[in-house]
């Protein structure tokens, strides 16, 4: 076990440092960091000068050992659009994004599990003909097509929710903004969180029907069934259990897609977090913005890979026994 | 007198290529779900009406002669302020939607194509090469394979963009666009096929034809793309047709962000964007009837990818 993680966490620090000369070849070749700071005005003195102080004389080698220690301080220097330090502007975006992605996961497991069980428990009941139905268009459907018609409805239409922003945001410790607390807040997370999240849940329920279809049919639950055990009891706390572990593994690493594309849906609705603000600095070339968006969205993926990975062996015996042989 | 001597008796006439495949087993399964057919019919009507988007469209919508202002904006023929000559009304700059759609699906399914092609011209070859060397050369291959696997495809693709737009600079990058839209789709697709076709090989790799062929002395080139490939490509297809309706739905998402193709030569991803503009102000056609044709496509293609998977599985037969 203890070797298996090690393995796991040393192929994890190596997907990161990848990332890391990625990140810095784009911020070092990509543009001329002079030309966007500098004015129309800047004399060529001052230009070498401010070349001088941002260190582009160095070699390229020390310039990368540089840009890597001052990553793992994240600090990824000055925003060419805001001219303000990157970190400080990601700190104020990242709580939008971080609420929208996890309420958007739970909204999938929430929804998509009972949906999956059902389907997989009645496959020919008409309901379960719906669900796999609405299911082929969640995933054919593109997100951002399914934020227009949700808006269109329940915005244009009815009237009933926002169709951009975050409401009524409350501070909380220190910086932490959450729309969670207000009433326009928790408004203006429906229809994001319907949007980003649909594309997952429909996936998962897919797969707990799947893993639920076969599972039934396993001895151990005819004999459970024979043995007089009630219909609950033989679907959720024999069948439901086992089908966990691929819906475990698949939540965790859809976790890191619903953080990628929440671009999209945060452009939708006019989110004012992570994906909005990287979207902003890809059309504007904002290199500094687009090398730190890839060093987080890195970290988060290969932290939650690694934490699927190692939870998935704590859930499963088999493959705790091949893991470590392997 | 005559010397022409009838031949005695006639082989039966070889089938023909189009009766052997009316007798398949291929075709029996098609037949036999009428859901596939209906997809079928349905992508083939819509990229025949994409081909021939300039023979059959009543407007055209890049001649800026033939725009007038005072057409912006009408809706659908059939509702009240609607003219039959605008079938599904116009957009804010007096172009016909529906001759909109039929040319910017031309560019949506043109970019999909062209990026599953690329992604399979560096995948298989890749897959292969790492099947059959396995070691050094495989494990580089399948950890870069694994890096890239962390990033979902529209985020490596934003990257590209972003690079590119760096390096050609706003003016020039409007002529490169289609290029990176297909390089930036392409390069996120092909570690599927690598990963798809290394593991046919490794099965392959170990049955009797391959050992034959290394008998006889061909080089691991001839082995590998003439006897080799010809028996991966089933899986290929199936990733491809279900990547292509993923392709569409990258492009049209990158060009309703914004970074895709420009508002002067629409794809359906563009008018979308276009459209989302005026759906408060009540002109829902601009956007509803792209956004169905997409959703129309995406699915039917989606099913015929669905039913091909199960054709051409032999344990599902």
């Amino acid at each position: 076990m203890l070797a298996f993680a090690l393995r796991r966490l040393i192929q994890a620090v190596g997907v990161i440092v990848v990332v890391a000369l990625i990140s810095f070849t784009l911020f070092r070749f990509v543009g001329d960091p002079i030309n966007q700071l500098a004015g129309q005005d800047t004399t060529p003195a001052q230009r070498a000068e401010l070349r001088r102080d941002l260190g582009l004389d160095d070699p390229v080698v020390v310039q990368g050992a540089r840009f890597v220690v001052n990553a793992a301080h994240f600090n990824f220097g000055i925003s060419y659009q805001f001219k303000r330090p990157v970190a400080d502007i990601i700190a104020e975006r990242l709580p939008a994004t971080l609420e929208l992605s996890i309420l958007s996961a739970i909204f999938a497991l929430v929804v998509g599990v009972p949906m999956g069980v059902y389907t997989g428990l009645y496959p020919s009941s008409w309901l379960s003909r719906v669900f796999l139905a609405t299911s082929l268009l969640g995933v054919s459907l593109p997100t951002f097509l399914i934020g227009i018609l949700l808006i269109f409805v329940f915005s244009v239409d009815l009237g009933w929710l926002p169709s951009f922003g975050r409401g009524d945001v409350v501070t909380v410790w220190g910086a932490w903004t959450t729309g969670l607390l207000t009433a326009s807040g928790l408004k203006s997370l429906i229809l994001p969180t319907i949007t980003l999240g649909l594309f997952q849940m429909t996936l998962i329920m897919r797969i707990v029907r799947g893993e639920m279809l076969e599972v039934l049919r396993a001895d151990y639950i005819k004999f459970a069934r024979a043995r007089g055990l009630s219909r609950r009891a033989v679907n959720f706390g024999h069948a439901l259990k086992s089908t966990l572990v691929p819906v475990i593994t698949i939540t965790g690493l859809q976790l890191g897609s619903i953080f990628a594309f929440s671009i999209i849906t945060e452009t939708v609705f006019q989110w004012p977090g992570m994906g909005l603000l990287f979207l902003q600095a890809v059309q504007q070339v904002d290199i500094p913005i687009m090398a730190a968006y890839l060093m987080l969205v890195a970290v988060i993926f290969t932290v939650v890979n690694f934490i699927v990975d190692i939870l998935y062996v704590a859930v499963d015996p088999r493959i705790r026994i091949r893991g470590v042989e392997a | 007198m005559s010397e022409i001597v009838a031949p005695a008796n006639i082989p039966p006439a070889p089938r023909s290529a189009f009766r052997r495949f009316l007798d398949s087993d291929m075709f029996y399964s098609f037949i036999g779900s009428p859901v596939t057919v209906v997809a079928a019919v349905i992508t083939v009507v819509l990229v025949a009406a994409a081909l021939a988007a300039p023979l059959i469209a009543p407007h055209n919508p890049f001649d800026p002669a033939s725009l007038s202002i005072t057409d912006s904006l009408l809706p659908p023929a059939w509702s009240h302020d609607g003219t039959s000559t605008y079938l599904l009304g116009t957009d804010d700059q007096g172009r016909d939607v529906l001759s909109t759609i039929l040319y910017g699906m031309r560019i949506s399914l043109s970019v999909g194509f062209a990026s599953v092609l690329l992604a399979i011209a560096i995948g298989v070859p890749l897959g292969l090469i790492a099947g059959y060397s396995r070691g050094p050369i495989d494990a580089l291959i399948m950890r870069v394979a694994d890096v890239q696997l962390t990033f979902p495809a529209i985020l490596t693709a934003l990257l590209i963009d972003g690079v590119a737009r760096g390096i050609a600079g706003p003016q020039a990058y409007n002529d490169v666009v289609f290029p990176v839209l297909v390089l930036s789709i392409g390069l996120s697709f092909w570690v599927q096929y690598a990963r798809t076709v290394r593991g046919s090989v490794l099965v392959e790799a170990n049955k009797e034809y391959v050992l034959a062929a290394r008998l006889i002395g061909l080089r691991p080139a001839a082995i590998l793309f003439r006897h080799i490939l010809p028996n991966v490509l089933g899986p290929v297809l199936i990733i491809a047709t279900i990547n292509l309706a993923l392709a569409v739905i990258t492009e049209a998402t990158l060009s309703f962000l914004g970074v895709g193709v420009p508002p002067t030569q629409p794809s359906l991803g563009t008018l979308i964007r276009i459209g989302n503009d005026y759906l408060f102000s009540g002109e829902w056609w601009i956007t509803a009837f792209p956004g169905i044709t997409l959703a129309v496509l995406v699915l039917a293609v989606n099913l015929l990818g669905d039913w091909l998977r199960d054709a051409l599985n032999p344990k599902l037969r």
